[in-house]
């Protein structure tokens, strides 16, 4: 290649930093979601990387729904002091408490009140007219006609059908008083090129994306975890699998596929010939609330 | 694992090509789109499975290609395509960003969205029916939009026997009129293909041994990726003042920014403006480390030798190589909102990181997007209208004509009431 032309990961490096600048110059209060995820962590790098010398010039906000993975937490809590991030974490515990369970009120529901409310609620309280998140385009359908720039009405909402017209790399930033603009830096970015930068950048990530023997019940084509003995339906017993998972979510929603996989360089090399999208071993992409929907209410 | 995935996982270092689509549902674009998808593996079984399982209940042939690309329920319920969806795939060769839009007249601002950032457009023509309005139209807005390279696909082959008299017709028809275009530069390319068979897409196909040029997938690996970027002209708008003060970095001041075009040394004699202050470029700092020269489209910071008063929205350059500074513009301006432009109305422009109260002081023409007729002095421009227009800024901005600088002409318009992006404007 000329020595001028930027291979496709460098392209997208400067056009996610380009991103994150323009709406720390722009907005008042923005702030990061950071779901711990594979593409938070390489969103988040790439934040550091955007300020450097610099220090984060925003926090990063966890909308926890309590049901993360354990070493989801450890990581989470380690690696945000790491890096000196100020790490804000934000639960319903109303519903919490309640005892919401995705067995017990159904994925939609429990969904709703522990990520799609909580996070319109942390949003709000925290004022934040600005918040980052680590969504791509290549996921799932209704994120591919989602703006880099998403504005949300007042209530949080997202509006398909009237949506921004986003030209060249010319962001309108502008909102009123309690209207927000949800930001999606790596948007271009596909599973592929995550994984390829985060073997290229050495990026940290939650060792449930490599694989190992873990104790696990087959639910039909899923590969549940066994970790949380709430996580069973009756009658199923956990059995020990060698695995490792595509996307992290919530443990009880959160499938995990067989590999051997237990390194970045053969997770890119799995990933190269998977046959198979992430977002299928995501239960809440499977019912009939859309992500669509879900969008439209105010899920990230 | 094949020699295909094997080199796909291990090639990191290849470019990144955006293209665009530009057809109507009747073109066959969804088709070709899914085509390009499933023949490259840009799409998984599990979404192929979810589509062909639509298709066996609708019967059509072939469309579960189409269907791959449907986005939205409203659009599925209705079969249409309201709005720019974004598609990836990759081949050993390059990675591939296509900003698909629907090709109806109502969705001009569609169009011009997906062209903004392009490379490359392909213009789908059904082979059945020839250069229609339509084709022009699309033709006019690549150009407009200063895409590079043009290629004309002509779709539905197998519908015409893959006959090469009417391939050579529509190929002399499209060129007759897109020379009296009279845009300068640019490549235009013709490719027969057929998207629900596959010819001439990624595989050869054996219908049309006539045919000895590149099929449509060798021509978006070998498009060049650079025709986007201005190479000569350093142009840097300042997002961003970093002045962190903490202990060891008390005096750092360092400027923010993404090289739009040209590239920059340190050392380089740089001029800031509006202002016109001088200095000179001191370090280039990155997460990586100094380095000594830069090039578009990197984000990086610069610092310079002398402490100055550089603001958001300011734009370093060379001091022998400087954009204009105007406070009047002449362009041409798409619009987007439903309620129309008017002369005399004060909006808001942003360019580049600048953003200024600004009034169209004169609509001077429009352009019938479909006979490419020039009507003077039209009332007001419509939603998906273009035309030409003048503009008096508030203040000044740095800018070059955006038939020379993609990053430094093109410019949004913003309603300062209801904050909604209404237009896109192209510098003269």
């Amino acid at each position: 290649m000329d020595n001028k032309t930027l291979t496709h990961l460098q392209t997208l490096e400067a056009e996610s930093i380009h991103i994150m600048r323009e709406v720390v110059a722009e907005f008042r209060n923005p702030v990061m979601l950071y779901s711990v995820g594979k593409d938070s962590s390489v969103m988040l790098h790439l934040a550091r990387k955007a300020f450097h010398p610099g220090p984060l010039p925003f926090a990063l906000l966890h909308v926890d729904t309590g049901y993360k993975f354990k070493e989801m937490y450890e990581f989470r809590d380690w690696y945000a002091k790491e890096i000196g991030a100020r790490l804000i974490v934000h639960r319903n515990e109303e519903a919490i408490a309640q005892g919401a369970h995705p067995l017990k009120l159904g994925v939609a529901r429990c969904c709703g009140a522990l990520k799609t409310k909580a996070l319109l609620d942390a949003l709000e309280e925290g004022g934040y007219d600005a918040a980052m998140g680590g969504a791509r385009r290549d996921e799932e359908r209704s994120r591919a006609k989602e703006r880099i720039f998403s504005f949300r009405d007042e209530f949080g909402q997202w509006d398909p059908k009237n949506q921004r017209p986003e030209l060249w790399d010319i962001y309108n930033c502008r909102v009123h008083e309690g209207e927000s603009i949800r930001v999606f830096p790596i948007s271009n970015w596909t599973e592929m090129d995550i994984w390829q930068y985060i073997k290229l950048e050495n990026i940290p990530i939650v060792p449930l994306y490599y694989a190992k023997e873990r104790p696990m019940v087959k639910r039909g084509a899923m590969l549940i975890p066994a970790d949380d003995a709430g996580n069973l339906k009756p009658g199923e017993v956990p059995e020990n699998v060698m695995c490792r998972f595509r996307t992290l979510g919530c443990s009880p929603c959160t499938g995990a596929v067989y590999s051997s996989a237990d390194t970045i360089e053969q997770i890119v090399a799995e990933s190269a010939v998977a046959t198979r999208s992430e977002r299928e071993t995501r239960i809440i992409d499977h019912g009939s609330n859309t992500m669509e929907d879900k969008k439209k209410e105010g899920y990230f | 694992m094949n020699a295909i995935d094997k080199n796909l996982f291990e090639a990191a270092d290849t470019a990144l090509l955006r293209f665009t689509t530009a057809g109507s549902v009747d073109d066959g674009k969804s088709t070709l789109i899914g085509r390009l998808l499933v023949d490259t593996k840009g799409v998984f079984e599990d979404q192929l499975d979810a589509a062909k399982n639509v298709e066996d209940k609708k019967g059509a042939k072939g469309a579960h290609l189409a269907l791959l690309t449907d986005g939205l329920q409203a659009e599925r319920e209705q079969g249409i395509t309201i709005d720019v969806a974004y598609r990836y795939f990759a081949t050993p060769k390059r990675k591939f960003i296509i900003a698909d839009t629907p090709g109806h007249e109502q969705y001009t601002r569609n169009m011009v969205t997906g062209a903004s950032s392009a490379h490359l457009a392909i213009i789908l023509i059904d082979a059945r029916k020839g250069v229609l309005t339509q084709s022009r139209r699309h033709a006019y807005i690549s150009r407009l939009l200063g895409i590079p390279h043009i290629v004309v696909a002509i779709n539905k082959m197998d519908l015409v026997d893959y006959s090469q008299e009417i391939y050579e017709q529509i190929r002399q028809d499209f060129s007759d009129f897109y020379g009296k275009l009279g845009f300068i530069g640019g490549e235009v390319t013709f490719i027969p293909i057929s998207a629900l068979e596959g010819d001439m897409v990624v595989t050869r196909g054996d219908h049309m041994p006539w045919y000895e040029g590149q099929t449509l997938l060798e021509k978006l690996e070998s498009a060049s990726v650079e025709g986007k970027l201005n190479a000569e002209d350093f142009r840097f708008p300042v997002q961003y003042v970093s002045r962190p003060q903490t202990e060891e970095l008390h005096d750092f001041r360092g400027y923010m920014g993404r090289i739009e075009s040209g590239s920059v040394k340190v050392g380089d004699a740089v001029t800031v403006l509006p202002s016109g202050l001088t200095s000179k470029i001191k370090s280039i700092v990155t997460w990586e480390g100094e380095l000594t020269e830069a090039y578009a489209p990197m984000s990086v910071t610069l610092t310079l030798e002398d402490e100055r008063d550089i603001s958001r929205g300011d734009m370093i350059v060379h001091s022998d190589n400087q954009p204009r500074v105007e406070k009047e513009l002449s362009a041409m301006l798409c619009w987007m909102h439903e309620t129309p432009l008017q002369a005399g109305k004060k909006y808001l422009i942003k360019h580049a990181t600048s953003t200024v109260k600004a009034v169209v002081t004169a609509l001077e023409q429009r352009v019938d997007i479909n006979t490419l007729e020039d009507i003077p002095a039209p009332p007001e421009l419509k939603m998906n209208e273009i035309g030409k227009v003048g503009i008096k800024l508030l203040k000044p901005i740095a800018c070059d004509a955006y038939a020379d600088n993609r990053a430094t002409g093109g410019f949004i318009v913003i309603d300062d009431f209801t904050n909604m992006t209404v237009g896109a404007g192209m510098i003269q």
